[in-house]
């Protein structure tokens, strides 16, 4: 049965190691749902990707091999969501009017524990973190009130288990030494 | 709260706790240092730092200034001028396999860089160790669709093991030494270096140092012996425990450990195409060559064993057959250097991730001494079988033309197991394999993982290249052969001194084979209407002879071994011969046939 995994990948900062990444999934037809890359906090020069796809149990630790393959990997993990604390933001751009004219949509704002980010005169700017099926949620409420754009990003996600990354890189690094 | 407890909280690490170190280190004394030079020289120099003997290529424009500092090391620097960049990438493989150093391919941008991709894909799956350099475009016109520009680090990134792009030419020294130390570490694979043409032409302070790590690479674990102590337990308990060997052993040069832990554990040991040639076929413990028209016994016996020993293969399907099947009886140890590979195809009770030398020195005081007298009559019996079925027929002159079998075994003979024996993809690169009886070690080149067709004949140019103390023989058939032809140019221009077996069956005997078997004799285009091989190597000036006759056969073979220098030799052979045994694709190995 797929499922949904969360793929952190720590790496060097070089040019086309995005594209080193994804043709592991293109290669073996596997679609990706979200994707993040951000630095990582371990210092200025070492990235995270975060990945989420859908495969088996069987097959995702074959792929993730083949991503600490990569020469320019320093490590790769995978959680299920049970595994990570995981977010997503969400922007909702709708009419200022909608607002003005009633109080629902401010409801729902609200019940959401959405914010609104900022109040142009035309136009006003929802925010809402949270789970994709939360986002998701809120843009189905929000839909009928005249939604004039949505966008999300790619999930971010903190991995629950305490051995730290450090370790981990120590044991790389003496492996390497 | 007082501060005392805050001192007693459990001590957590930070992710950034640990120092990483350099991104990339070198050694410190550099090799070779020279001021205000070009990148272009750069290049060279770092080449020359390296001791790269040959490097196999083909100008253009994007690579010209390479090309133009080359011309003044012609001395230190010996440049093969190929006829075709697929022609450079295998030569630089046949090189790499026997001289056990990275091979080097130049090729220009665009048409030249793309002309290099099945040589690099054939590399990447068959683990050889190639540097490749490629000419690009100006930093200023990258994207603009300049005049043969095409992405080569795109186009290149999955069939290569590293690529990078340098654009600056003191980027060069250390772009190269990294690409060397990549391409021939741990689990050895193509890397491909692309230069744009101003980093050729701008001048650099060129300091060259070895590369010594990467830190977000590593080559080889090191080894865990609890892995180790888990395989000698269930070795030294098994009934019925099997060698698979493979290139690995070649790679990390652990004949001798090979032989040694063959003969204490008491174990029959198979090989995979690629391993072959890493025991020799005379060895006791050695009972044939597995795969899809490997031996009967090997195939069907891997089926029956009760402990699997996989050493530096990678449980490729062309050896596995249907892996709902496979191995079933059997616990399975995989010895791998590389960690992608582990559970990959097969589920492993025990992996050993390490290199196979090492893993095999671990794993030898463990063993007990043992032998498997009834285990090993089983492995004879098989033999005797594909005996009767097989080699009977294959050896029989009945016949009115050659059979290629009957050509492999008399070369066999006549070069005591000893040349290097490349071959080209198809009947003949099967029967060879099947039927060469190798003694000495590196001495099978052919293209396993990829099966490239007009491989052998620029391999071989390599190979010799490489070991110019040693015969090379390429074994290729009238398909191939017509793939890189354009190669006898190079044999001509260099004197090569390569001999060359083309075996015609006026097919493409291989795909025929699969129309006969399982297409119900549907020839759909696999006929080929020939030229005149030996006036085509004629007018490159090597000497030719065409053999058609059986009785012919041992003076002609003796005349081309005896020429000094290159031969070619078209042998007529029967048109609708088949190779047997046969796996069929997806079936069980143990359903191989026999006929
Ligand atoms: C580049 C390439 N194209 C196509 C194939 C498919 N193929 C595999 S074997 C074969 C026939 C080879 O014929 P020939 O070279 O005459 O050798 P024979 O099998 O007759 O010994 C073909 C076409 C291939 N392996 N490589």
């Amino acid at each position: 049965m797929e499922q949904a995994y969360t793929i952190s990948v720590f790496t060097e900062n070089k040019i086309g190691l995005l594209n080193r990444i994804t043709i592991i999934f293109t290669r073996r037809k596997i679609n990706v749902e979200s994707l993040t890359v951000s630095e990582s906090g371990i210092s200025k020069d070492i990235f995270r990707f975060t990945v989420v796809i859908r495969t088996t149990p069987d097959y995702i630790g074959k792929v993730v091999k083949q991503i600490e393959k990569q020469i320019d990997v320093l490590k790769a993990f995978y959680y299920e969501d049970k595994d990570i604390i995981y977010q997503e933001i969400a922007m909702y751009k709708m009419p200022t009017s909608v607002l003005a004219k009633s109080e629902v949509v401010e409801k729902i704002v609200r019940n959401n524990n959405a914010r609104i980010l900022t109040i142009e005169e035309e136009f006003v700017v929802i925010e809402k973190t949270g789970h994709e099926d939360e986002t998701q949620q809120l843009l189905e409420a929000l839909r009928p009130y005249g939604l004039l754009s949505f966008a999300r990003s790619g999930r971010v996600a903190i991995a629950k288990p305490m051995k730290p990354l450090a370790l981990h890189l120590k044991e790389l690094q003496e492996a390497n030494s | 709260m007082t501060t005392s407890t805050f001192s007693e909280k459990p001590k957590f690490i930070e992710d950034s706790a640990f120092d990483l170190g350099e991104a990339v280190s070198f050694v410190e004394q550099p090799i070779l240092e020279k001021k205000n030079i070009s990148g272009a020289e750069a290049v060279i120099l770092s080449l020359i730092a390296e001791q790269v003997e040959a490097v196999f290529g083909y100008p253009g424009g994007a690579i010209m200034p390479v090309y133009d500092a080359l011309h003044g090391y012609n001395d230190k620097l010996k440049h093969y001028l190929v006829r075709h960049e697929q022609g450079a990438t295998h030569a630089a493989q046949g090189y790499a396999r026997v001289a056990k150093r990275a091979g080097v391919c130049f090729a220009t941008s665009g048409p030249g860089a793309t002309n290099l991709i099945t040589g690099i894909a054939d590399a990447m799956i068959d683990s050889t160790p190639l540097v490749c350099i490629t000419g690009q475009v100006a930093r200023h016109l990258l994207g603009t669709d300049a005049f043969q520009e095409t992405d080569v680090i795109g186009i290149s990134m999955p069939v290569t093991k590293w690529n990078f792009q340098v654009t600056r030419a003191d980027e060069i020294a250390e772009a190269i030494a990294k690409a060397f130390y990549i391409a021939e570490s741990g689990r050895p694979g193509p890397v491909l270096i692309d230069i744009t043409k101003n980093a050729q032409i701008e001048m650099c302070d060129f300091v060259y140092r070895k590369c010594t790590r990467v830190r977000s690479y590593v080559p080889q674990l090191p080894i865990k012996m609890k892995a180790i102590n888990e395989a000698a337990e269930l070795i030294n308990h098994a009934q019925k425990p099997m060698f698979l060997i493979g290139q690995g052993i070649i790679l990390s040069q652990a004949q001798e450990e090979l032989k040694k832990v063959l003969e204490k554990s008491g174990a029959p040991a198979a090989s995979t195409l690629l391993g072959l040639s890493a025991l020799s076929h005379t060895h006791p413990n050695y009972v044939g060559y597995l795969g899809m028209h490997g031996n009967y016994g090997p195939n069907v016996k891997s089926n029956e064993a009760d402990v699997i020993i996989a050493v530096g293969m990678r449980f490729d399907d062309r050896v596995t057959g249907d892996l709902k099947t496979y191995l079933k009886k059997a616990k399975i140890i995989h010895i791998e250097i590389d960690p992608a590979e582990i559970d990959k195809n097969v589920k492993t009770d025990v992996a050993i991730i390490s290199d196979a030398k090492e893993a095999l020195i671990a794993l030898l005081p463990k063993l007990k001494q043992k032998t498997y007298p009834e285990w090993m009559a089983e492995f004879k019996e098989c033999d005797r079988i594909e005996k009767e079925k097989v080699l009977d027929k294959d050896f029989a002159p009945n016949t009115e033309k050659i059979k290629m079998a009957e050509v492999i075994k008399m070369l066999s003979e006549k070069t005591k197991g000893k040349a290097i024996i490349v071959t080209d993809v198809g009947q003949h690169q099967m029967t060879t394999t099947r039927y060469y009886q190798f003694e000495q070690t590196q001495s099978n080149i052919t293209s396993g993982g990829l099966g490239t067709m007009g491989f052998a004949l620029p391999a071989s140019i390599g190979a010799k290249i490489g070991r110019q103390d040693r015969e090379v023989i390429a074994i290729i058939g009238d398909g191939g052969f017509q793939m890189t032809l354009q190669e006898l140019g190079v044999i001509m221009q260099y004197e090569v001194g390569v001999k060359i077996v083309i075996l015609n069956n006026s097919f493409l005997g291989m795909v025929r084979q699969w129309q006969q078997l399982f297409f119900e004799k549907r020839y759909s285009f696999t006929e080929m209407h020939n030229p005149n091989f030996v006036k085509l190597a004629e007018a490159y000036n090597i000497p030719a002879k065409k053999l058609e006759k059986r009785e012919d056969m041992s003076n002609v073979l003796d005349l081309m071994l005896d020429h000094k220098g290159s031969f070619l030799l078209e042998i007529v052979v029967e048109k609708e011969d088949n190779v047997f045994p046969m796996v069929p694709a997806g079936a069980s190995v143990s359903n191989i046939r026999l006929e």
